[in-house]
């Protein structure tokens, strides 16, 4: 074929049966001029090497599970068009998680900061289903919409340096989500989030970096949502002195 | 000998379906236990990817009536009216339970929720959240069942039998995916939530997880699957990716287009009459398929065939970023097609199986303690097509109704002996200890799926007859041979997606067996079967559904009766 052309696909290998530190492995494949990276990935897996170890389901850029380093900077795999690199392309896991094995990291953690913001609508009552819905206008919706948009593929952990230093920060897509639900019309659960997000590792440890919404495959501003919930949380905490010292 | 964790109720699989059962569960009874079992984290479930919307009556000018009878005819007179009657009147109560959920529906300019028009339904009863539906309602599920501690989920485990002893189901052997570990996990109830298998079939907008595990699991205790030969080909899929392109972009206003810029739905007679577009999709995708014959396809160099336009052009920029922004993206990503200028190439890709688990109203399978919900289960509201845009509600309300059966039943339950089932689990982790790179012959997982795909495309395509179908079923024995003679390289305990892939496979087989079986069995056309040597629909002889067992011998097929009432079968025109 015209278009045929190899690549050389560097690829992190870890087994913790077997390895002590990750090593790299090199593959020499032939890619087409459509290819994702993941393709590539793919092709290694099924015609190369079956030992190879990667996540990945919807191809189409909305399950979130195939984010990696690629070339040093975190991508969706599937989305990332595998024309845009020469001819050696580095793939390796998300920075700043354990790794598992191969391109494989650990989640866990990643889902205990996502469950401390309280991810779900705080109700002021129980309201029964058959009151129906809720109105919202389109501009109450435009609020908390975007950050309702997280794939929740941990690129934005992965490129944050504050992550790196300090592993208890919640981290950009935790802290969007909780401001999300802050945001909604629908919830009366802020005051409890707040707490949470003026604790220790809270978005007061946001050195606004903006690396998150720089590497974000869904345009979701993580950055942008923080400075918003911090903001928040001054007024919050001012508006509770003033109150607190009224009651005295 | 493995690990042994308890729960009340042990689901299986996390998507729309797993979840809304598993709140179902805890809110029914809020000291039960569930075990959440996904092969995958949940939110990386198959439900993500749906982007149209969710059916349920909300305006004035519809009623429960009309989604019925749209739904009945929708299936051809396949569906069962009894679970179609209820399935409407309790949509609506779910779509509002999931909007006090958070899920962020478009709304009308006075804070309603905002519905359009889809396939095959009489009016806009398709609620919708821009053109990520699937996205949202998964999220808010997900993010909602963090609230209860009673709800324990096991990510990443990967069921590989369901434990069986003296014809009750009492939990699952699953491999914990990171230790390379086998457990048991026991309950008094096993509800199957896995989704469909779209990846028995090459072009697919399914994504890779969609194996057909449920279905699988099931078939292999001698549950029989039902109505599996109805699998359905969605009009609108990117060629070469089979990416999904929503129905959503007819619900607006899209056309389809062919090679002489006709639209060829309203110039021709394919059945749909004047809803053109909006036509159901069984219809549609064979209207495609016919153009493309008749030498009005779209012709471009390579291997991705022939294909149709999907026009968006005159919608406008704003109604494009406003209600299909993910359209857009992936027509740019995917395609390198921008909607607002160009038209989007689009062919039919497999898309839903309306077969599945053969389940009752609630949800039970016919063997005790076994349920099943969603795409994996076969609870006959589908018939032999599906309208876009109930299979999300179908998740929500069969879904709940399964978890809240699941848990009356699991209570009066008699105990089942505990040892014949952890020694099942036992047996099962000595097999996959086994497998792990195990040599055998000279066949590779990619060459045996790789034939599968050919076969089941060939066989059980948009078009079918009777002699491709019968070589499917013969090809699929024969396949049976080469995986047996798959070697595996990988002998890590860690993650090993070898492994993995390597029962998927088995399950695929498995489902694919049952596809064919039922398709050879019905010389007919019905929905979703076109048969070009069997044109019409013959309800004298097969206005039943299809049933296949496996049995030590092989396997069995029967049939059952379809459940009218209101609506006598009629001929199918729009």
């Amino acid at each position: 074929m015209a278009n045929q052309q190899t690549k050389t696909i560097v690829v992190t290998r870890f087994d913790p049966d077997v390895d002590e530190v990750p090593k790299t492995q090199e593959y020499e494949i032939p890619v087409e001029a459509d290819w994702k990276v993941l393709d590539a990935l793919n092709y290694i897996k099924d015609h190369v090497d079956p030992t190879l170890s990667h996540r990945w389901s919807c191809r189409m850029a909305v399950c979130g599970s195939c984010g990696m380093n690629v070339n040093g900077v975190p991508k969706l795999t599937c989305k990332q068009a595998l024309s845009d690199y020469g001819d050696r392309v580095e793939v390796q896991p998300l920075a700043n998680f354990p790794v598992v094995r191969d391109l494989v990291v650990e989640v866990d953690g990643f889902m205990e900061k996502f469950k401390k913001v309280k991810p779900w609508i705080i109700e002021a009552k129980e309201a029964a289903v058959t009151e129906g819905t809720n109105r919202q206008s389109h501009a109450e919706l435009m609020d908390f919409k975007q950050f309702s948009m997280c794939i929740n593929c941990m690129l934005c952990y992965s490129a944050c340096p504050v992550v790196s230093n300090e592993p208890d920060f919640l981290g950009p897509a935790a802290i969007a989500l909780g401001h999300r639900y802050n945001q909604d019309t629908r919830d009366h659960g802020s005051a409890e989030r707040n707490e949470i997000f003026r604790d220790d590792g809270g978005v007061f440890s946001c050195s606004y970096a903006n690396e998150c919404a720089e590497v974000c495959p869904k345009s979701v501003d993580p950055s942008g949502g923080i400075q918003q919930a911090k903001l928040n949380n001054v007024l919050d905490w001012a508006q509770g002195f003033v109150v607190r010292r009224g009651e005295n | 000998m493995v690990d042994v964790v308890r729960h009340d109720v042990v689901i299986v699989g996390g998507g729309g379906a797993g979840l809304r059962a598993a709140i179902a569960v805890v809110e029914a009874d809020p000291t039960a236990s569930v075990a959440l079992v996904s092969k995958v984290y949940p939110m990386r479930s198959h439900t993500v990817s749906a982007e149209g919307g969710a059916a349920a009556v909300a305006r004035a000018d519809d009623s429960l009536e009309m989604h019925g009878y749209d739904t009945v005819k929708g299936s051809d007179f396949l569906g069962d009216q009894d679970v179609i009657q209820y399935f409407v009147e309790e949509a609506p109560k779910e779509l509002s339970q999931l909007e006090r959920w958070g899920c962020p529906f478009s709304r009308n300019e006075d804070g309603t929720v905002s519905t359009r028009a889809f396939g095959g339904m009489t009016t806009k009863r398709t609620w919708y959240a821009t053109d990520k539906i699937g996205f949202h309602m998964l999220h808010a599920l997900f993010q909602t069942s963090m609230k209860y501690d009673n709800i324990v989920r096991l990510d990443e485990h990967f069921v590989t039998k369901l434990l069986v002893e003296d014809g009750q189901c009492g939990g699952v052997a699953a491999l914990d995916v990171r230790t390379g570990e086998m457990k048991a996990i026991l309950g008094r109830s096993v509800i199957l939530c896995t989704g469909g298998g779209g990846k028995v079939w090459p072009f697919t907008t399914n994504g890779n997880i969609k194996t057909g595990d449920g279905m699988a699991l099931a078939y292999r205790e001698g549950v029989p699957l039902k109505d599996m030969e109805f699998v359905q080909y969605h009009p609108t899929g990117l060629p070469g990716t089979g990416i999904l392109i929503t129905e959503a972009t007819r619900g607006e206003g899209g056309y389809l287009i062919n090679s002489e810029g006709e639209r060829f739905l309203t110039t021709r007679d394919y059945g749909v009459g004047t809803k053109a577009e909006l036509g159901p999709r069984d219809m549609i995708s064979r209207a495609i398929m016919l153009e493309v014959r008749a030498g009005r396809g779209i012709k471009v160099p390579g291997k991705v065939g022939e294909y149709a336009h999907l026009d968006l052009r005159h919608l406008g920029e704003e109604i494009i970023d406003s209600r299909l922004p993910f359209v857009r993206e992936l027509s740019r990503t995917y395609a390198n097609v921008d909607p607002v200028h160009e038209p989007i190439p689009i062919r039919p890709v497999l898309h839903y199986m309306m077969g599945g688990v053969d389940v009752d109203i609630d949800g039970k399978a016919n063997l005790d303690g076994l349920y099943a919900a969603g795409e994996t289960a076969c609870v006959s509201l589908n018939g032999a097509n599906r309208l876009g845009s109930n299979s999300l509600t179908e998740c929500l309300v069969f879904g709940a109704r399964a978890g809240q059966h699941a848990i009356a039943q699991s209570k009066d339950t008699s105990e089942i002996a505990e040892s014949k089932l952890v020694a099942q689990a036992d047996a099962e982790g000595g097999r996959i200890a086994d497998l792990r790179g195990k040599k055998a012959g000279s066949e590779t997982i990619s060459g045996v799926r790789e034939t599968l795909n050919d076969i089941m495309e060939e066989g059980t395509g948009v078009y079918r007859d009777q002699t491709r179908m019968a070589k499917a079923v013969t090809d699929l024995a024969a396949l049976r041979a080469r995986y047996d003679a798959i070697s595996l390289s990988d002998t890590s305990k860690v993650f090993n997606t070898e492994i993995l892939a390597m029962m998927e496979l088995r399950n695929l087989l498995d489902v694919a067996e049952t596809v064919a079986t039922g398709a050879v069995n019905r010389k007919e056309s019905r929905g979703a079967h076109a048969c070009e040597d069997f044109p019409d629909r013959d309800d004298e002889n097969y206005l039943h559904h299809s049933l296949v067992y496996r049995e030590e011998s092989g396997t069995r097929f029967d049939t059952k009766p379809v459940t009218l009432g209101k609506w006598e079968p009629v001929l199918r025109s729009y």
